[in-house]
């Protein structure tokens, strides 16, 4: 089978991030473990992140892409399951906060509610390094006005506090505090949709070219599927606390084989035509009782009976790194232009 | 402009009122909304089209105020009629939409009653026959099982379903226009999908015109038929929706849209680095002198910055503001 | 403007309050407790009395400057025990939650339940009468507001993206609260500290009007409430000054607190509290 992904570096690169069958479990209501419901915000998980790649990660709000970021960033504790940074388990108990956090940082979507108004830039860069054992002050000095020529500030603008900056140059400073401990990882959290229209594309260059520079490792959350097909290198899609199909962005976008991915893709509006393509009606289900069977089959324009009923699809290989949980991804492989007229 | 046209906006001035100085927050604003047509006006916050609207309904609040300029829906002019003239218009006539919808309906009233009341207050229905009405309008906004719903309330709706609501409320009249402002950035792209399809196809059926207003270039060139770009208060290009990406002719609007990272442009053209724009977007106390663009723009000259540019009418059709436009 | 007036008057009759306080060494005509002399009881206010004398002959003026020491260290100190209590009980209940948040919240409940002047009168019969045991009565029994809005601005700034980053940078729980949370929420707990104080001022002097709080012979200006009683209507001045010292610093107080809101929580302009 035809593999579309070129032959960069990191297709061929071990991973910095592997996840094994992670899930997270959230109880709801109920008193003394009496009527307690399940929310399965997260389940079962299994991906990777090669070295110097950008993974992206859509899916609707309420999908677990949020919750699978904040395992990884050791926010939230994994009910089961793995997390592997460079090979070493980092789900366990009593892991280290700080060797964490010296693997992976985050980008925060809102570039306003992200920095802490009383600190000043220096301080904000400052504090970590400290935290993490550099106290020389040449040290301290010469990486936080490395990081802040690198990501587009004048050093001496350091000792601003946030509200001398615009909403851009907020960007660029929380993304110099998430690479100033030097991560292997990156999350990405929406990191333009809070941005104004004409300040996205700067923001975009700038994680592009950190990326290629300092080879870093993006995991991206975004529901701007533009700004996914433009940043990643592979793509998962995730529905109901599931990835129901992930591969490389080419064959994620030009010939995805999930009706869901398809059903997003063509929810974006086409500047050049009018209307809109096939649609998905109705909003994700309850995630205390998610359908039996394929958990999308009640959205599902494509789905069968036997969508209906137990045991629900497997994530089962399509193509070189392509995977898909359908049952019916054999029959529906048609290219991505054909799903607009089969309404 | 043609006589069908509905509503009528001519060198639509807002002042911005802080102390006692007064900054023009939009200036010069013209554009005219025929009859059943979706005329979309985009820009980045602080550009002037959520104010521009308001405007047009009379909600503007201190420290905003009118600073010019005239407004005229079916000929009648109104932008200082007095507040009962536009509260029949509002609602009857015009009605709105808005971004988060949960902050435009009432939280301790059921959304049937909430819809039950446009049609008393405007149509003199009583509310036995309202809210029979409230119940054929959720129905017609594809809320399932509408009879049952009439009874809930906003905070046991999702995003998807109270802006549904919200749409039954602004159409429950039949207005002749519709002003929706950024009414799906809030929601997923799939909701966000049946949203605008919903409004496409009800504004269609009552013959209702729609201002629709989005930062979202894509979203506005394909629901719209005409398009007005604002930058910085003022009105810098308007042009039919199909051209604007294809030959935008403000730089700004070029600009933004070589910046944007279209879904299917990697596929087709490979990874093309971003163009940007430089600089950030201004303040309204601080919109620069001459072109309110010219710091920004890559095509700038001296007379760009000692002169505000007039509006050209473009061959093609369309206005531009600009001295030195494509 | 309505708002800085506030600030200004509360802020100037509290230095004055202050200044009396400090200098009462200096201002005073008379010490406050030795200069009994029954010849001068009960004169009315004069060139040499300004505030007149009381039933044993001291002068009224001196007392009561002496008696701002007393309001001023009760109400500073004991709001500063309450503060501390307040905030550490309430950040660490919205940070961590969980049991911990149910039990702090349960003991603030029971806090507001009881009337907290009952509460204090209640420690203060079982401690001897005194300044330290004023302290104590009154320090423990008035942090839960303090508690609750630390609690609440704690549980709105947790899920604030720079909380979440410090958390991420490999930050301790403890020094985000201290660097994070903290000075993000000073403002209004300042404001509620400030309006606080008036209140234990007020406390101090009811405790001591009582006899629980600081004894006769020292000039409390509850006490001096107190004793002036059975001459309320033959010299009105020995109960006058005493109870308008404690109206002033009041005010100042709640002024000063009003006035404070108004610069460092912007966002509670709009409600009037």
């Amino acid at each position: 089978m035809l593999d579309l992904a070129p032959p960069t570096a990191a297709a061929t690169a071990e991973p910095v991030l592997k996840i094994e069958d992670l899930a997270v479990h959230f109880p709801i209501g109920g008193f003394l473990s009496f009527g307690v419901q399940t929310v399965h915000a997260v389940d079962g998980v299994d991906m990777e992140l090669r070295a110097g790649e950008c993974l992206g990660l859509v899916g609707e709000s309420g999908c677990g892409k949020s919750t699978l970021a904040l395992a990884i960033l050791g926010l939230q504790a994994p009910t089961r399951g793995r997390i592997l940074l460079d090979g070493r388990d980092v789900s366990a108990r009593g892991t280290d906060r700080r060797e964490r956090a010296r693997a992976a940082q985050m980008v925060f979507q809102d570039p306003y509610s992200s920095l802490n108004p009383r600190q000043s830039v220096r301080r904000t860069l400052e504090a970590p390094l400290k935290l993490h054992g550099i106290t020389a002050k040449s040290e301290i000095d010469d990486r936080i006005a490395a990081v802040m020529r690198h990501v587009g500030l004048r050093p001496e603008q350091a000792a601003r506090y946030p509200h001398e900056f615009s909403g851009g140059q907020r960007q660029r400073i929380g993304i110099a505090r998430a690479l100033i401990l030097e991560p292997r990882i990156i999350v990405l959290d929406e990191p333009v949709s809070a941005l104004d229209v004409s300040i996205r594309a700067q923001i975009i260059n700038l994680l592009l070219e950190l990326k290629e520079t300092m080879g870093l490792s993006y995991i991206m959350i975004s529901h701007d599927l533009g700004v996914v097909e433009h940043m990643s290198d592979r793509v998962a899609v995730m529905y109901l606390g599931r990835i129901v199909e992930t591969g490389p962005w080419e064959r994620i976008f030009t010939a995805p084989r999930h009706p869901y991915t398809r059903a997003l893709i063509d929810a974006i509006p086409d500047p050049f035509g009018k209307g809109l393509g096939m649609r998905i009606s109705g909003e994700i289900p309850n995630p205390l009782s998610p359908p039996p069977g394929c958990r999308f089959h009640p959205r599902c324009p494509e789905a069968r009976d036997f969508c209906k009923v137990e045991p629900a699809p497997e994530l089962e290989p399509v193509a070189g790194g392509h995977l898909v949980r359908c049952l019916r991804a054999g029959e529906l492989a048609r290219p991505a232009a054909g799903v607009s007229e089969a309404e | 402009m043609s006589g069908e046209s509905l509503l009528e906006v001519e060198n639509l001035g807002i002042d911005l009122k802080v102390e006692d100085r007064r900054y023009p927050a939009v200036k010069e604003v013209s554009f005219a909304i025929r009859r059943g047509e979706t005329y979309g006006l985009v820009g980045e916050s602080g550009c002037g089209k959520s104010i521009t609207a308001l405007a047009l309904i009379g909600l503007l609040r201190p420290p905003l105020y009118i600073g010019g300029g005239t407004i005229r829906f079916k000929g009648q002019e109104i932008q200082a009629a007095r507040a009962g003239v536009i509260r029949r218009l509002r609602g009857n006539s015009i009605s709105m939409i808005f971004q988060e919808p949960m902050t435009a309906l009432n939280p301790l009233s059921p959304v049937g009653r909430q819809i039950a009341e446009m049609f008393v207050l405007h149509k003199g229905a009583t509310w036995k026959e309202a809210e029979k009405h409230a119940i054929e309008a959720l129905a017609k906004v594809r809320v399932p099982a509408p009879d049952r719903r009439v009874k809930d309330y906003p905070h046991q709706l999702s995003g998807g379903m109270r802006q549904r609501v919200m749409i039954a409320i602004a159409l429950a009249c039949g207005p002749d226009l519709l002003l929706a402002d950024e009414p799906t950035t809030a929601l997923d792209v799939t909701v966000q999908a049946e949203i605008l399809e919903l409004i496409r196809d009800l504004s269609a059926d009552i013959g209702t015109a729609v201002l629709m207003i989005s930062h979202d270039l894509g979203l506005i060139a394909n629901m719209c038929g005409r398009v007005g770009v604002m930058y910085a208060g003022r009105l810098v290009e308007e042009r039919a929706a199909d051209e604007i990406f294809r030959a935008p002719s403000h730089p700004y609007t070029a600009g933004l849209v070589a910046s944007l990272p279209l879904l299917g442009a990697r596929a087709r053209h490979g990874r093309q680095r971003l163009q940007e724009i430089e600089g950030v977007v201004p303040a309204v106390t601080d919109f620069p002198t001459g072109c309110r663009f010219n710091p920004r723009c890559a095509a700038r000259t001296d007379i760009c910055i000692a002169e505000d540019p007039p509006e050209t009418s473009l061959p093609q059709g369309g206005r531009v503001r600009c001295h030195h436009h494509a | 403007m309505g708002l800085r007036v506030n600030l200004w008057l509360g802020g100037v009759l509290f230095v004055a309050v202050v200044i009396a306080g400090v200098f009462a060494p200096w201002l005073a005509h008379t010490d406050p407790v030795l200069d009994a002399n029954l010849m001068n009881a009960e004169l009315p206010p004069g060139e040499e009395f300004w505030f007149g004398t009381d039933a044993q002959g001291r002068d009224i003026y001196s007392r009561v400057l002496y008696g701002a020491r007393i309001s001023l260290t009760v109400g500073i100190v004991s709001q500063l025990i309450n503060t501390v209590i307040g905030v550490a009980l309430g950040v660490s209940a919205g940070y961590w939650g969980g049991w911990w948040d149910d039990f702090v919240n349960g003991l603030t409940n029971m806090m507001l339940a009881i009337p907290s002047l009952i509460f204090a009168l209640a420690i203060m019969a079982i401690l001897s009468p005194g300044i330290t045991s004023l302290l104590i009565a009154l320090g423990l029994t008035n942090w839960s507001y303090t508690c609750r809005l630390s609690r609440a601005s704690t549980l709105s700034l947790k899920s604030q993206g720079y909380v979440q980053a410090a958390k991420i940078l490999g930050y301790g729980d403890a020094r985000i609260m201290f660097t994070q949370i903290l000075p993000n929420i000073l403002g209004p707990i300042i404001v509620i500290g400030t309006l606080g104080m008036g209140g234990a001022v007020l406390a101090e002097a009811a405790l001591s009007f009582l006899g629980l709080g600081i004894r006769p012979p020292y000039p409390s200006w509850g006490s001096m409430l107190s004793d002036a009683r059975d001459q309320i209507t033959t010299a009105p001045w020995i109960s006058i000054f005493p109870g308008l010292a404690i109206f002033i610093t009041v005010l100042a107080l709640n002024l000063l607190g009003d006035g404070l809101r108004d610069i460092l929580d912007p966002q509670s302009k709009a409600r009037t509290a």
